[in-house]
């Protein structure tokens, strides 16, 4: 019986030998991380430990990017937190305002997380990371505590869900869109506890930026991570950009999968997912016509170059809706940079937009965005529940970056295709 | 182990951003994260709860951000223990690493419903209801789990390993 890459990076990582699935092996960790919300708990049980070091200094990332540039004290007085960590202990990824990115984005980009790895983020969507054919997994502040001593953590090996993905995408339809149906078809526990591994012709063509989308979204149906094998659109996205040398890894043709679904994505349209689970997601014309006072366009789901791009192609010689409030969050200095030198910024400024510096802000309603009661907005970031964005009687409609930026100019929830 | 008291119902999906809303994760003060337990499912929820109430609920307690900050703020405010038909991924680490009970089942899920007395025995493995007479039996934790939990948390594990637990 042959390996999914799941169980071959595992592997690579445990003294255990032959474990079998739902075994608890302790796996040695290549890349931790945390940010300003889960940083300073996993710090403090750090300190509380008695440790005297942490595991390995080049491979530790603190990124203070929820509630940042400070948005009040307390914000700040946590930053500070991490800040003092980083000079005390060494760290070398520490990531101060104005070279800070969404931990999400600015990682991959950076080159610091790696196929073949086993990446721990204090983060829920650590699973991004598994677009570069890393086992990357999100833990809480303890966990990651454990992991800045130890160097290890222990893990239940997972099943994996295989999804193939096959025929032509439609326009306007991306790896958002692919993830929403996909959410849509096995609910939001569909894959609790297991590892979704997105394959198929369609993956084949899809460039990094659509699969980190994928990946990122594997959480919201209860997946421990998602994760692409690598390939040559994998390597040339790491060319000149790793940090250390990697290990590629596939899973063998006679792998053992707890099911595979297959999904033609002829039939996918643009997809909204509807209050409040990313569950609720609908053909885009399923919501047309549903006002909107607010979109956003960033997050790590959603704020890479290329969506960008997609958002000035609509917003090109178009205005904001005059009710609407569209703000445009690019995930790292590194893509603000590109969409400044590329004239997306320009675009974005003369329809109207606000254009921010890099933070998770409004995804989970900590600022720099927050809803008012009763208020809805479109948005290309990950998560619809009851008050992520603001007030707990406002609602979220997940979708893509076209969609949102279609929306914004509306003034209501429409179909790309309206506006171009 | 034996926790007593009386059950508060929730539905399926109860995300960690409704246990506790970002906005109050500028702090990590348990006390200060506790006011807030619940507040977006019931607003008064903290005012109606009682020291020692369990939270019962469905499918995927848990699920969504990977905030720390949501058992903690449901210990803080006094939940004894959380019963669930099933916990998303992290929160159930969480849980187990900084100590909140949690047991899984379906059927005592099904069968009670808000007010209902608990008696849960860690030891026996086996949940009571008092209010109807009712036993069922749970299942064990992963034996690893266990460990964890004997050691008095993720922590103290961690302690054992670098050689600096209190107990050696």
């Amino acid at each position: 019986m042959g390996k999914t890459i799941t169980e071959k990076i595992l592997s690579a990582h445990t003294d255990t030998k032959n474990f079998k699935l739902g075994d608890i092996i302790k796996a040695r960790v290549d890349f931790a991380f945390a940010n300003d919300i889960t940083a300073p708990i996993a710090i403090k049980y750090f300190k509380e430990s008695g440790a005297k070091q942490v595991f390995d200094k080049k491979r530790i990332g603190l990124i203070p990017d929820h509630f940042t540039p400070n948005k009040d004290i307390k914000s700040a007085e946590q930053c500070k937190i991490l800040q003092k960590f980083a000079q005390e202990y060494e760290i070398d990824h520490y990531f101060e305002i104005g070279r800070m990115g969404i931990e999400h984005t600015l990682l991959p980009e950076k080159g610091l997380v790696l196929p073949g790895e086993i990446v721990v983020g204090a983060d829920s969507h650590t699973d991004t990371s598994g677009a570069l054919g890393a086992f990357a997994i999100g833990v809480g502040s303890t966990d990651l505590a454990a992991v800045l001593a130890l160097g290890e953590v222990w893990l239940r090996v997972p099943s994996t869900i295989k999804f193939i993905y096959t025929g032509k995408l439609n326009k306007w339809v991306g790896g958002k869109d692919l993830i929403l149906y996909t959410i849509s078809q096995i609910g939001v526990e569909g894959a609790n506890y297991k590892v979704m591994e997105f394959s198929g012709e369609v993956i084949k063509n899809l460039s990094m930026d659509n699969r980190f989308t994928m990946c990122n979204m594997a959480i919201e149906a209860g997946a421990k991570t998602g994760i692409i094998e690598p390939d040559q659109i994998t390597l040339t996205y790491l060319k000149g950009r790793n940090q250390r040398p990697y290990q590629v890894y596939q899973s063998d043709s006679d792998a053992n999968y707890e099911k595979i679904v297959q999904i033609d994505v002829t039939k996918i349209e643009p997809q909204v997912a509807f209050p409040h689970l990313p569950e609720n997601a609908k053909p885009v014309n399923e919501a047309k016509g549903i006002k909107i006072d607010q979109s956003i366009i960033g997050s790590c789901t959603n704020g890479r170059i290329e969506d960008l791009r997609i958002a000035a192609q609509i917003l090109k010689n178009k205005k904001v809706h005059p009710r609407v409030r569209l703000i445009i969050i690019p995930a790292t200095q590194d893509v603000y940079l590109q969409a400044v030198k590329e004239g997306l910024i320009e675009i974005f400024i003369s329809s109207g937009a606000a254009v921010s510096t890099p933070t998770c802000g409004p995804c989970l309603g900590g600022y720099m965005g927050v809803l008012a009661k009763g208020e809805k907005a479109i948005s290309t970031t990950n998560r619809n529940f009851v008050g992520r964005m603001g007030h707990p009687e406002s609602e979220v409609y997940l979708a893509n970056p076209a969609v949102a930026a279609a929306s914004a100019i509306v003034g209501e929830i429409v179909n790309p295709e309206e506006v171009n | 182990m034996i926790i007593k008291g009386k059950i508060w119902k929730l539905k399926d999906n109860i995300d960690t951003d409704v246990i506790i809303p970002a906005r109050y994760l500028n702090t990590s003060d348990p006390q200060e994260l506790a006011l807030h337990c619940l507040e977006d499912y019931d607003p008064e929820f903290m005012n109606k709860m009682e020291q020692g109430d369990i939270i019962v609920a469905g499918n995927n307690f848990g699920c969504g951000s990977s905030r720390e900050h949501a058992p903690i703020a449901l210990k803080a405010a006094g939940i004894s223990c959380v019963i669930a038909k099933s916990f998303a991924r992290i929160f159930f680490r969480n849980a187990i690493n900084i100590g909140l009970p949690i047991f899984e089942s379906e059927k005592v899920v099904e069968e009670c419903v808000l007010g209902d007395r608990l008696e849960v025995n860690s030891v026996e493995g086996t949940i009571k209801n008092l209010t109807r007479g009712r036993v069922y039996k749970i299942n064990p934790l992963p034996k690893f789990v266990q460990k964890i939990i004997l050691a008095g948390g993720l922590m103290e594990y961690v302690k054992e390993e670098l050689g600096l637990s209190s107990k050696d």
